[in-house]
C-alpha cells in the first residue's frame, strides 16, 4: 500500500524548474564535443573522448544510480548492518576494476568494440558465446531501466503527485533527447546530477543530525528498535551466515558491477587508458557519499518515520525533516539521477542489440548509418518496454528481476574479464559454465523467494548466489575445457593480440577513417 | 620491479572481507559504532592506494597522456 504524502507547492515548483533545466542541457548536448552522430561511437560512446573530469561525472551518475540512493537506506532502515554491505562493495569494486578495465579499454578502443560481446566474439571468434553474453547484458540492463523508473515514482509520490501521467511526461522528454544527442545527453545532465546529489546528502548529513540530536541518539535510536522488527535487525553483523552473507555480497556485487552494459559503455567512453586507471582512486568521492547516504536508514529510525513501503523511507524521511524548498532541490536530485543511468542504460542495451544481435543476424552487412539508426530507435523500444514494465506490473517483480540481474550478469565474467588475461578455456565450455551458472543461480534465487543469499552446504554458511553460481560456472568451465582438450580448437581465430591488452593508446580525434568515408 | 605496487591493492580486500575483525561497536568514533566507521576510514585509504599504484606504475617515457587533441594535431600537420 502507498502511503499519501501532502501535495507541496513549492517543492513542485522547484522540482520543475530543475527537471526543465536537464530538459534543455539534454537536447544541448547534440552539439557539444561535435561529432558525427551518424555513426554508433559518436551517438553511443560520444566519440571516446571523454576527459577525466566528464567521465568522473558519468561514471558516478551512472554507477550510483537513484534507486541506489532509494533501496540502500531502504534496506539498512529494515534489516541495519546487513544493508550496509554496499559500503564495501562499492570501495572494493575500484581497485578491482582499476587493475581489469584499462585492458579492456586498450583492446576495444583499437578494435572499434563497443559492447562485452564484441570482444568476446573477436577473442573466441565464437558467434554463440557473443550472442549468450548479449543476451545476459540485455536481460539484466531492463529491470534495471525499470528500477530507475520506480526511483522516480517515488519521488512523485512524496511530492504529493498521484497518476502515471507525470512518470510518462519525464519519460518521454528522457526518450526524446537520448535519441537526439546520445550518450553525450546523460554525460552532460551528470554535472547537474552529482551536485544535486551531493548537496543534498551533505545537507541531510548536517542538518538531519542536528535535528535528531547528534549521531549518538541516532545509532541509540536504532540499537534500540531494529531487533524489534518483524525480522530482526541489527546493528552490527553477528554470526557466521551473517557475517559470510556480507561479505561474499560485498565481493559477489563488486566484480558484477562493471560486468553491467551501462558501466562497459561508461568506461569505453573515456579518452585513454590512462583516464580510466586515474579515475578509479577518484570515484571513491561517490563511495563516501553512498555510505553517508545508507545512514539515513537510521536517520528514518530516530526520526519515528514509519512507511509500509520501505521504499518510501527516504521520501518520508526528507517530507518529515526538510523544508519545502530544499524538498524540491533533494527530489529534483533523486529524479534526475534516475535519468542518467536510465539514458546510459538504453544506450547500452542498444548498442548491444544493433552490433549483435540485428548486425549478427538480421542484417550483417548494414551501413554505418543504419547501425546508428537502429540503435537509437531500439534505445526508444527499451525505455518502452521499461516504463510499460512498470506500469502494469507489480514493483517487487522489478526488484526480483533486479536481483537475479545481479547474478545473471556475474556469470559473463569467465568469458568478458578472464579472457583478458587467458585464452585457455575452450569456448565451448564457457558457455557450458555460462549456462550451468545462468539455470543455478535463477533456480537457487526463486527457490530463496528471491532474497540474494543461500545457505550454501559446502561452506555451512549463507552466501551470496551469484557467487556460488560463479563457482558451478568456473569449475564447469574448467572441467569441460580440460575434457576438451584441444579439440576443435585449431581453427580458432583470436584477432586480438597480446600487446593491444597493454598499450596505452589514446583515442583519435574524430576517429579518422571512418569519418573520411562518411562524410 | 613496478608490477609490486599492484600487491598494494590487495590490502582493502584482506582488510574488508573477513568481517570478524570489525564487527564490534566499540570504540565508537563521533557517535559512530567501530563497524561503522572502520570501513568509511577505508574509502579514503583504498582511494589512496589506488592513486598511488596509478602514479607508480604509469609509464614514465611518455609526455602526459590525457592531451591527444594537441598530439593528434601536431602529428597530422
Amino acid at each position: 500500500m502507498k502511503d499519501q504524502f501532502p501535495v507541496d507547492g513549492v517543492a513542485i515548483a522547484v522540482f520543475c524548474g530543475l527537471f526543465g533545466l536537464v530538459t534543455v542541457l539534454g537536447f544541448v548536448a547534440a552539439r557539444w564535443k561535435r561529432g558525427n552522430l551518424e555513426l554508433i561511437d559518436e551517438w553511443g560512446l560520444g566519440g571516446r573522448r571523454f576527459g577525466t573530469v566528464i567521465s568522473w561525472f558519468l561514471l558516478g551518475g551512472d554507477l550510483f544510480t537513484a534507486y541506489t540512493f532509494i533501496a540502500i537506506p531502504a534496506l539498512v532502515w529494515a534489516v541495519g548492518a546487513g544493508g550496509f554491505f554496499a559500503l564495501p562493495y562499492t570501495i572494493l569494486v575500484f581497485p578491482f576494476v582499476f587493475l581489469v578495465m584499462p585492458r579492456l579499454w586498450s583492446v576495444a578502443s583499437r578494435h572499434r568494440y563497443i559492447t562485452a560481446a564484441d570482444y568476446v566474439k573477436g577473442r573466441y571468434s565464437s558467434r554463440t558465446l557473443a550472442t549468450a553474453i548479449a543476451f545476459t547484458g540485455l536481460l539484466a540492463t531492463m529491470p534495471y531501466i525499470a528500477l530507475q523508473l520506480v526511483g522516480i515514482q517515488v519521488v512523485l509520490g512524496g511530492l504529493g503527485i498521484d497518476g502515471d501521467w507525470p512518470l510518462i511526461i519525464a519519460f518521454a522528454i528522457l526518450a526524446a533527447y537520448t535519441y537526439t544527442s546520445g550518450l553525450r545527453a546523460p554525460a552532460m545532465i551528470a554535472l547537474v546530477k552529482d551536485t544535486l546529489i551531493y548537496a543534498t546528502v551533505i545537507v541531510a548529513i548536517v542538518y538531519i543530525p542536528s535535528k535528531l540530536g547528534g549521531w549518538d541518539s541516532i545509532f541509540g535510536a536504532a540499537a534500540k528498535e531494529l531487533p524489534t522488527h518483524d525480522q530482526p535487525g541489527a546493528l552490527v553483523p553477528s554470526g557466521a551466515d551473517a557475517q559470510v552473507a556480507y561479505a561474499t555480497l560485498a565481493l559477489g556485487s563488486a566484480m558484477a558491477l562493471f560486468l553491467y552494459p551501462h558501466a562497459l559503455t561508461a568506461v569505453l567512453s573515456s579518452r585513454s587508458q590512462d583516464v580510466v586507471r586515474r579515475n578509479m582512486s577518484l570515484l571513491p568521492a561517490w563511495t563516501f557519499l553512498l555510505g553517508l547516504m545508507a545512514l539515513l536508514g537510521y536517520m528514518a529510525i530516530a526520526a519515528g518515520v514509519n512507511v509500509t513501503d520501505p521504499n518510501e523511507t527516504v521520501p518520508a524521511l526528507f517530507v518529515n525533516q526538510f523544508p519545502s524548498w530544499f524538498l524540491g532541490i533533494a527530489f529534483a536530485a533523486i529524479a534526475i539521477g534516475a535519468l542518467v543511468p536510465a539514458a546510459v542504460m538504453s544506450i547500452a542495451a542498444a548498442n548491444l542489440f544493433t552490433r549483435n544481435i540485428w548486425k549478427e543476424f538480421v542484417h550483417p552487412d548494414c551501413s554505418e548509418r543504419e547501425e546508428s539508426q537502429v540503435a537509437k530507435i531500439m534505445s526508444l523500444t527499451v525505455k518502452v518496454g521499461a516504463l510499460a514494465f512498470v506500469l502494469f506490473l507489480p514493483t517487487t517483480f522489478s526488484i526480483d528481476l533486479q536481483l537475479l540481474g545481479g547474478v545473471w550478469i556475474l556469470q559473463t565474467l569467465p568469458a568478458v574479464l578472464i579472457a583478458l588475461y587467458t585464452r585457455w578455456f575452450h569456448h565451448w565450455a564457457l558457455l557450458a559454465g555460462w549456462l550451468a551458472g545462468m539455470v543455478a543461480g535463477t533456480w537457487i534465487a526463486i527457490s530463496q523467494d528471491y532474497t540474494p543469499v543461500w545457505a550454501t552446504p559446502v561452506i555451512g554458511a549463507t552466501a551470496y548466489t551469484g557467487l556460488v553460481a560463479l563457482t558451478l560456472n568456473l569449475a564447469v568451465s574448467a572441467v569441460l575445457t580440460v575434457l576438451l582438450g584441444s579439440r576443435g580448437r585449431a581453427d580458432e581465430r583470436d584477432e586480438t593480440r597480446p600487446e593491444e591488452y597493454d598499450e596505452l593508446r589514446e583515442t583519435r580525434e574524430p576517429a579518422p577513417t571512418v569519418a573520411a568515408g562518411m562524410r | 620491479m613496478r608490477r609490486w605496487y599492484y600487491l598494494l591493492l590487495a590490502l582493502p580486500f584482506l582488510g574488508l572481507l573477513y568481517p570478524p575483525l570489525y564487527s564490534t561497536e566499540d570504540p565508537t568514533l563521533f557517535g559512530f559504532p567501530f563497524f561503522y566507521w572502520y570501513q568509511l576510514v577505508w574509502v579514503p585509504v583504498t582511494a589512496a592506494l589506488t592513486y598511488l599504484v596509478y602514479r607508480r606504475t604509469r609509464p614514465p617515457e611518455r609526455a602526459p597522456a590525457d592531451r591527444p587533441a594537441r598530439f593528434t594535431r601536431e602529428a597530422r600537420s
